[in-house]
């Protein structure tokens, strides 16, 4: 039996359709990422899952429980704010002892569970400083110790890192990744950061437009997008359109020339967009292949990003580890394996 | 350019406040004339405490605004609360009119129409209708403070307090009232020196017994100006003066406090 489980959760605010007939389910001590841009519906099926919200339609179990009706402080369920909506007249210790001290636990429980979750969080020794002196780093971890405090079920965590600048924020994906995994408590993330989602996650839920897109592990999402969408929002894509061509065999014809297809269920003639990732295309010197142009060159440190163009006004994005042996205005070969990307059909 | 600017400015503060100078000035005047200066004393101070009526009208005045400023400051929040965090109830631009239209409702007005109350309902007119009559034109002033402080607060705090365990009623104790403490003073204050201050409420809905000292002031100056009534006003106005001086610290010291 899944731990959270969603069914058909509807719910609008006005006019605006925030959750449309949304299923899902969480395992025990899974990690699992909601990942859209913003305005999806991500956050408010967070809210729903906490009881900020309530659904229109639907219902939210948990561990087989009903939670229609649990108000948020009787849900064995806490949650990490965006804006971490720490107690500013407590201390680190007491904001991270608020939890437990509702649920009664005595003195010397409530001392060293918070000493405990300094540990884990490595914030020792800070338990009597003050919000305000406190760094951006260590506030996020002040509000996940608080959040993990009570022991929940499970954790739901609203942009954890959103706030925090580059360096720190991938610093801090492993630090949570490890936290979740040595707790094995279920962690839900609601993040617009696709690198986020991938990095941390066991399965991701894309949304947009308040429905889920697809359900899978993070290389099921990147390798086998299930719409345009997902293959545009989650990760680099080249979207190139075109039209399916079945005589001998299958073939996507691009403006730019016909591309041999492994399997192909369109039928002949069919409108197409082809996804192709920039690292799924070969570039060479010579040999078969599209011919292209080196527009731009752009160094990443373990790869370069090229810009090809192909034909007038299409270039593709081909990403290659040797790329700096190419030179801008250089004419160049591409191979794109009948294997490589997806093709989705024109109707969406 | 320089010292035109300096001199404009002078002549700004001592129109703005040249008469008070002059009146706190005069409290000390050794000489019974208001108009002659005869010598520094305190002595109209020390006649002050002899005065039974004018430190009676003391006490009831400094008793109803401590009183009002209490029931308003509770008042003010109830209704902040309402209209901060109850979402667009369907009465609620009426309940955000009627709360704050005492704001700019004339005072004659309003006094009018206290006293008609009273005496409708027949309601003895003395303290309790005195304290009555303040809260209502004062609470008005502590729920536009209370209402800023509850809008600038993040609303996800007291989620946070809630989803860990905390009942709405505990995180609103717990969370918002903390929070919420410097405004909460600070109103507080502002509706003590409303109190303190008001003559033309007062005079409309007070009874024999209980006069209020700007009702005295006003009595006794209908008679001519003393310098003992200057002593009895720069006193107030030190006072009014001290306890707006600690409003505007407790206000200022979470935004100093953040920076």
């Amino acid at each position: 039996m899944p731990l959270l489980s969603v069914e058909h959760a509807s719910k609008r605010f006005g006019a605006v359709v925030a959750l449309d007939d949304v299923s899902l389910t969480v395992d025990s001590g899974e990690f699992f990422a909601l990942l859209g841009p913003s305005g999806c519906g991500k956050t408010t099926l967070m809210r729903l899952v906490a009881g900020f919200e309530t659904p229109d339609s639907g219902r939210v179990t948990l561990a087989g429980q009903d939670l229609a009706g649990a108000p948020p402080h009787r849900r064995p369920v806490n949650m990490m704010f965006q804006s971490y909506a720490l107690f500013p007249h407590l201390n680190v210790f007491d904001n991270i002892a608020f939890g437990l001290r509702r649920q009664g636990a005595s003195r010397v429980a409530i001392q060293s569970r918070v000493a405990e979750l300094l540990d884990i969080v490595q914030m020792q020794n800070l338990g009597a400083r003050r919000i305000e002196q406190l760094s951006g780093g260590q506030r996020q971890r002040v509000a996940l110790a608080r959040a993990l405090a009570p022991g929940p079920s499970l954790l739901l965590l609203d942009e954890p890192l959103a706030a925090l600048d580059r360096k720190l924020r991938e610093e801090m994906q492993f630090q949570l990744k490890d936290i979740q995994r040595r707790l094995k408590t279920s962690f839900v993330i609601v993040t617009h950061d696709q690198d986020e989602a991938l990095a941390l996650a066991d399965r991701i839920a894309v949304m947009r437009a308040g429905k889920i897109e697809q359900i899978g592990s993070p290389p099921e999402i990147y390798e086998r997008p299930a719409s345009r969408f997902v293959a545009g929002f989650v990760g680099a894509t080249n979207m190139i359109e075109g039209f399916v061509a079945r005589d001998d065999g299958g073939w996507f014809v691009a403006p730019f020339g016909r591309l041999k297809r492994a399997d192909c269920a369109l039928r002949d003639g069919a409108r197409a967009a082809l996804s192709l990732r920039p690292e799924q295309i070969v570039v060479a010197r010579d040999g078969e292949g599209v011919p292209g142009v080196v527009e731009d060159i752009a160094f990443r440190g373990e790869t370069t990003q090229l810009r090809i163009g192909v034909a007038a006004r299409q270039a593709l994005r081909v990403s290659c580890t040797n790329g700096n042996r190419f030179s801008l205005g250089e004419p160049v070969r591409l191979m794109i394996a009948p294997d490589a990307g997806v093709l989705f059909a024109e109707a969406e | 350019m320089r010292f035109a600017r300096s001199l404009v400015l002078l002549l700004g503060f001592a129109f703005l406040y040249g008469p008070i100078l002059i009146l706190a000035a005069m409290s000390f005047n050794a000489s019974k004339l208001v108009t002659v200066w005869g010598g520094f004393s305190t002595k109209w101070y020390v006649a002050l405490l002899d005065d039974a009526a004018t430190l009676n009208a003391a006490k009831i005045s400094l008793s109803v605004a401590a009183l009002s400023a209490a029931i308003a400051t509770l008042l003010g929040l109830a209704a902040a609360v309402a209209l901060a965090r109850f979402g667009g109830f369907r009465t609620r631009g009426l309940f955000f009119g009627a709360v704050h239209a005492p704001l700019v409702l004339p005072e004659v007005v309003l006094g009018l129409a206290l006293l008609s109350a009273f005496v409708a309902f027949g309601f003895e007119r003395g303290f309790v209708t005195l304290v009555i009559a303040h809260a209502t034109f004062t609470m008005c002033f502590t729920s536009v403070v209370l209402l800023a402080a509850l809008r600038g607060l993040d609303p996800s705090q007291e989620e946070a307090a809630m989803d860990l365990g905390a009942t709405p009623m505990r995180a609103f104790a717990l969370v918002v009232l903390p929070a919420i403490a410097p405004s909460l003073a600070s109103a507080f204050l502002l509706a003590f020196t409303l109190s303190l201050d008001d003559l033309v409420i007062a005079s409309f809905t007070t009874g024999p017994g209980a006069t209020t000292l700007p009702m005295r002031i006003y009595s006794q100056v209908r008679l001519g100006v003393t310098p003992e009534v200057n002593a009895i006003s720069t006193l107030l106005l030190a006072f009014v003066g001290i306890i707006l001086a600690i409003s505007a610290l407790a206000l200022n010291r979470p935004a100093r406090d953040l920076a």
